[in-house]
């Protein structure tokens, strides 16, 4: 930390991106200006709620505006621009106010308030998570809940340690990268290093050996991985974040889980500082989103009634903040490295709807909450009333 | 401990000039709050290995606060004294090791959610400081060059678009030799102003022969065992389990001579320097693109130079580092294409960082697509947001600068 990290004024510099973004996004996705919204009463959507599946993807490695939303950065979201925004309601401004590293900001998407813990620690949130409330409330088995993570560090984010939820309420919390250290034979871990590397926040950082690792196992065999079939499938695949949206549609089929969240991490890479790997990441992320919202699609049990949210889980720091180094990193707290956007779509969720006004990225849990009937006594965000 | 209860044998640790500034201002440092002296300390107990620049810094603040009358200090320092610490923080050795506290602090400020305040007061005091200490006129401008695209066969992507508002772009460079011409031109600077630490060469590979010996060079190529060393130590610690905290915390404790560096005086400043572009810069370790950028950034920011010649190579591919990171990197693959952009971004990044120095109005700019003639050039005699039409060459563009 140095005394020359210059400071924005947080509240005006989100209006302003929010701003650039939205009207930028009007002019490339054809929605009208000044559309006016009429919230339904709350509670309209709930009707269905129950027979709703929900797809939650966010974005562990933030992405800016100049990357994604504004003109220079149009060419590497073509899927979000075309295809998933025209169909979303889209909130142009969400603001994280809290820790500013993956595990933790994931953690405080998923519990609806900003945890404190340190990043960096294995441990498991002290606020109740979505995944505990929702499968308490509406009394759902644990196979109804799942959780793709991209690395080590967010193993215990599916259940909290809080005395009235945690123990046997959690969600089920894949490792996609563990599950393949697992399963690959004596010595060819080399050959899928680019699937195992497990964080960006180092400029090495091994996964932990997943040898003996009785969760491991169970998982695997839960989701019935021909050890053979698997590790040649992966062997087609690129990148982290192809290995887990693989396991998400396997899951999917498998299971057909009522929510699912999956956090795409390979857009981090920008820590080690190459620009064109991290634009390169962002573009995979777009096509990637658009994947999974066909699957959900085609699948017959998604087809019609799944609802897909989309968000980063936070920004990453301005050219324009000395006390950053742009692009690569998220450690000033600027305006822009808080500021990101979510888009809403699918089930029971209006089309073509900007809304501009500020939210938090604790709103979603209470959001969820709130559509699909389930009570979040602990949260500190509220309920998007956009979406009803 | 407060700040209130520091003695001079609190310093024993540090280098011989650090501690000697510490003495001297010691009346001071008692008077300050816990949520800033370790803050100054920090940048102190470095000072035996910083830039004339950073002393200057160091200086300046020590200066102005010296200079304050009590409430007028107490008024400055409120935003500091308003933060509320923990009894942890309080019992850090922090004036022994203000680096760690410092760091602590941070995450401190993160969680409780005061890092805006934080930032606030900081910024304050930064610009009462400059405003009370203006930098000393420069001998000549400031002259920033950057050249891309080593490697590069073929291209089809606009370059320097960021930056062709800002300056006069050059379709039709015709430069055989603009290497040698650029490095010429670093040379004559630093003969005409024989600045220490004052002008400098960037390379991301080998590098060319350095073209004057008052010009500082630092190349990818020549830090190769370096690198391999802090590559391989860190390596040690991830088979031993360590994790990113403590990963952090052995890289912050390098030091040349665990890196097989030995060297005194202006030597070791620039050793130091060296080491800590390996050890702070994520990716510098990794990629030659990072460490052009970094080094370019840190560089402007630390020494303040007056000359910087930044000539980025191309990297090794995504799928080499996995190699290198699972094998310590027997073959490695480059991507001239994927280094082209990373350098575009990294040239905007230094004229960015340059622009942020004193006197910037008036310092000059230069960046080259090398091999593929095209160039922008931004400084006080440069038409903005233009197109030069027709050839030029490189001695002109030099000029257009001058
Ligand atoms: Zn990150």
């Amino acid at each position: 930390m140095s005394l020359k990290d210059a400071p924005n004024g947080l509240q005006e510099a989100a209006g302003l991106a929010g701003r650039s973004r939205r009207d930028f996004l009007r002019a490339a996705t054809g929605a009208s200006v000044g559309r006016t919204l009429f919230p339904l009463a709350p509670g309209t959507a709930r009707g269905a709620a129950r027979k709703t599946k929900t797809v939650v993807v966010t974005f562990g490695g933030g992405a800016r505006d100049q990357e994604t939303f504004m003109p220079e950065g149009h060419a590497n979201i073509p899927h979000l621009l075309h295809e998933l925004i025209p169909r979303s309601t889209f909130f142009t401004q969400v603001v994280n106010r809290g820790i500013l590293g993956h595990y933790v900001a994931n953690a405080s998407l998923a519990t609806g308030a900003y945890e404190t813990f340190n990043n960096f620690a294995s441990v498991p949130p002290p606020t109740p998570t979505v995944f505990e409330y929702f499968r308490k409330d509406l009394n759902r088995p644990a196979a109804d809940v799942w959780v793709v993570a991209p690395s080590a560090g967010f193993q215990r984010i599916g259940q909290s340690s809080h005395r009235r939820y945690g123990a046997g309420w959690g969600a089920n919390v894949v490792l996609p990268k563990r599950l393949l250290a697992a399963a690959l034979p004596m010595g060819s871990i080399a050959e899928y290093e680019r699937l195992l590397h497990d964080n960006y926040e180092t400029p090495l950082y091994a996964p932990e050996d997943a040898g003996g690792d009785a969760e491991v196992h169970r998982i695997a065999e839960m989701l019935n991985l021909s050890v053979s079939d698997f590790v040649a499938h992966a062997g087609t695949l690129t990148s982290p974040d192809e290995l887990s949206v693989y396991i998400a549609r396997r899951l999917m089929r498998q299971y057909a889980p009522s929510l699912i969240w999956i956090t795409l991490h390979d857009i981090d890479i920008a820590h080690a500082g190459a620009f064109s790997l991290y634009v390169e990441a962002i573009r995979r992320c777009d096509r990637l989103c658009a994947e999974l919202w066909n699957t959900t699609q085609t699948e017959p049990e998604y087809a019609g009634k799944t609802m897909m949210l989309i968000l980063p889980d936070f920004g990453r720091d301005s050219d324009e903040d000395a006390g950053g180094n742009g692009f690569q990193h998220h450690r000033t707290g600027d305006a822009l490295s808080r500021t990101t956007w979510m888009a809403a779509l699918g089930a029971g969720i209006r089309e073509n709807i900007f809304v501009d006004r500020p939210a938090e990225t604790i709103d979603l849990t209470p959001t969820l909450g709130a559509l699909l009937g389930f009570a979040t006594p602990f949260v500190r965000g509220k309920p998007l009333e956009e979406l009803f | 401990m407060l700040p209130g209860q520091l003695t001079p044998e609190q310093f024993a640790g540090y280098p011989p000039g650090a501690r000697r500034i510490a003495a001297a201002h010691i009346e001071l440092l008692r008077k300050l709050p816990l949520g800033f002296v370790p803050l100054l300390l920090r940048e102190v107990v470095t000072y035996d290995w910083n830039f004339p620049a950073e002393r200057r810094e160091v200086d300046s603040q020590f200066t102005y606060l010296e200079s304050l009358s009590a409430p007028a200090l107490e008024q400055i320092m409120a935003g500091f004294a308003g933060l509320t610490l923990s009894p942890r923080l309080a019992n850090l050795d922090w004036a022994g090791a203000p680096a760690v506290f410092s760091e602590e602090l941070s995450a401190h400020l993160w969680s409780t959610r005061q890092i805006d305040a934080f930032r606030a007061a900081a910024k304050q005091l930064v610009d009462r400081v400059h405003a009370a200490s203006p930098p000393e006129p420069l001998p000549a401008r400031r002259l920033a060059m950057v050249v891309v695209g080593r490697g590069v066969t073929e291209n089809t992507q606009p370059l320097f678009q960021k930056l062709r508002p800002h300056g006069t772009y050059y379709a039709d460079l015709r430069a055989p030799d603009g290497v040698r011409l650029l490095l010429g031109a670093v040379a004559a600077r630093a003969r005409k102003h024989p600045i220490p630490f004052a002008h400098w060469y960037i390379d991301g590979a080998a590098g060319e022969k350095p073209p004057d010996p008052a010009v500082t060079c630092i190349s990818y190529g020549a830090l190769e065992p370096v690198r391999a060393a802090v590559l391989g130590k860190l390596r040690a610690m991830i088979v031993a389990g360590k994790g990113p905290e403590a990963l952090r915390t052995a890289l912050a404790g390098m030091k040349p001579a665990d890196l097989g560096l030995a060297s005194e005086g202006d030597a070791e400043i620039i050793d130091r320097f060296r080491v800590r572009i390996l050890t702070e810069g994520s990716g510098a370790q990794i990629f030659s693109t990072t460490f052009v950028q970094w080094t370019a950034r840190e560089l402007l920011r630390r020494a303040q130079p007056l000359t910087v010649l930044a000539r980025f190579a191309p990297r090794q591919s995504e799928r080499s580092m996995y190699e290198m990171i699972a094998d310590g990197g027997k073959s490695a693959a480059f991507d001239p294409a994927g280094s082209l952009i990373d350098a575009d971004m990294g040239a905007w990044y230094t004229w960015l960082n340059h622009r942020r120095l004193p006197e910037a109005e008036q310092s000059a700019f230069l960046a080259w697509f090398e091999g593929h003639g095209s160039a922008i050039a931004i400084g006080p005699a440069v038409e903005p947001n233009r197109e030069h039409r027709g050839p030029a060459d490189m001695a002109q563009v030099l000029a257009a600068l001058a």
